[in-house]
């Protein structure tokens, strides 16, 4: 095995296109349970740690882009108030240690469909920015990003720059259900983003199915049945209908963690109450649970 | 390869590092460093947790060539000079007074993770102490006394 070290994203992007096979790390919370395993022996491991550029983030066009090795606790402390629905995930990621060390680009490289990011990455539309020596940047919404279980639309040459998405303008709740508070993988989970500026509204899905994924259906009968600019409240049937419409989005499977039926159950039950909280804030115009 | 990598203060240079190899396995079975326990090798149990440039991370998970350049703290290095109960840091005296030891194994993950914990608040909450500690296990269950020794630190920190 090598250890390359790229001190520059030129240099990484380089390493990558000679190296197609090495296996990018930044914080190592996947990829070094891997190696400890002896699951996954790549030929090289690609070291983006040392890069600073990867952990910074800026603002442009009125949208965030965060570096690929931000970490989740700096996303919390730093990014908390602009991206609730984000740092509420990123709260539930394993424990102190590794919120210190995980990356939400680490999570999109990894595409296991029960990252916890990535829920709150698809309601709130965020855009992969993706980059190779030989093409230059690809952006990929995030929408189009997992292919499959553990599979993303990077291709052998490529590595995640950063991502991109807008601060929220409404309600961002995320839930998650596990046996306890910390170090759990998500038996599933559930993301709302309300953007009442378009009159619209974003869910994702967590490890419901064999990729993160949009209630899509959902998300049309809500932006409909909400009254944006009168603000009265829900009325039970349409909580109701939204829950079984994330439900139904959902294809679980029975493994160690859940039941598909359970996971459809819960999933139901995580729409309706995340679709509450996020009503009454919009209507009270607070700005979400936003404690960090 | 060669890690140039600096522990508990001074620069060291460790040869032969496997590529794959953990900061765990590179302080242990390399420098001699045994404090920082081995037990899950996936960031569940916390008891390889040390300071990595300043922030306590799962050494477990810290690919050895990942620390090249930077600076490692471990339980070894909270104790300043010589061995001897009198040297050790105000939170290594509150875990033996308040008797938070049984079998050992994940005491020196758990006094780190407490050390950065009364670094950065220096009061904290019962809730804040056990959210700082969620990601240390303790299989004796012996959580009762770890919180009393994080409580007596504190209270040790803020009369001194």
């Amino acid at each position: 095995m090598d250890f390359l070290r790229p001190p520059t994203w030129q240099d990484a992007l380089a390493a990558k296109a000679q190296r197609p096979g090495a296996r990018p790390v930044q914080g190592g919370t996947d990829v070094m349970v891997e190696i400890n395993f002896g699951v996954d022996r790549p030929d090289a491991l690609l070291d983006l740690s040392g890069i600073p550029a990867l952990a910074e983030w800026d603002r442009a066009d009125g949208r965030l882009r965060v570096g690929a090795g931000v970490p989740y606790a700096r996303l919390i402390t730093e990014l908390g108030g602009r991206l609730p629905g984000l740092a509420q995930a990123s709260r539930t990621v394993g424990s102190p240690q590794i919120r210190n060390r995980g990356t939400v680009g680490g999570n999109l490289g990894a595409a296991s469909p029960a990252g916890d990011a990535h829920p709150p990455l698809l309601a709130g539309d965020a855009v992969i920015e993706a980059e190779s020596a030989a093409r230059g940047v690809r952006m990929i919404p995030v929408i189009e990003f997992f292919t499959g279980v553990k599979k993303n639309a990077l291709r052998p040459d490529e590595l995640i720059r950063a991502f991109w998405t807008a601060p929220a303008s409404g309600p961002q709740y995320f839930s998650k259900i596990g046996t306890r508070n910390a170090m759990v993988i998500a038996v599933c989970s559930f993301a709302l983003a309300l953007h009442p500026g378009e009159r619209r509204v974003g869910t994702g899905i967590g490890s419901a199915a064999p990729t993160p994924r949009r209630a899509t259906e959902a998300e049309t009968f809500l932006s409909r049945e909400l009254d944006w600019d009168g603000r009265r409240p829900l009325g039970d049937a349409a909580v109701r209908r939204f829950g079984e419409l994330v439900r139904d989005a959902a294809s679980p499977i029975d493994d160690v963690r859940g039941t598909g039926g359970y996971r459809r159950h819960a999933l139901a039950v995580m729409a309706r109450r995340t679709l509450t909280w996020a009503w009454d804030d919009h209507r009270a115009e607070a700005p979400g649970r936003r404690a960090s | 390869m060669r890690v140039n990598v600096t522990v508990n203060g001074s620069a060291e240079a460790v040869d032969d590092v496997w590529e794959g190899e953990s900061l765990l396995c590179l302080l242990r079975e390399r420098m001699g460093l045994p404090g920082s326990k081995n037990a899950c090798e996936q960031g569940e149990c916390g008891s390889c947790t040390v300071y990595l440039d300043g922030v306590p991370v799962c050494a477990c998970l810290v690919a050895a060539g990942q620390a090249e350049g930077r600076e490692v703290v471990t339980v070894e290095g909270l104790a300043a000079g010589s061995p001897g109960e009198e040297r050790l840091d105000p939170v290594q005296r509150a875990f033996v007074a308040a008797g938070a030891v049984q079998c050992g194994f994940c005491t020196p993950g758990l006094i780190v993770q407490s050390h950065d914990l009364l670094t950065r608040n220096p009061a904290p909450a019962d809730a804040e102490i056990r959210e700082a500690l969620a990601g240390n296990l303790c299989r004796c269950t012996g959580y009762e006394k770890i919180l009393d020794a994080v409580r007596l630190a504190a209270k040790r920190k803020a009369t001194t």
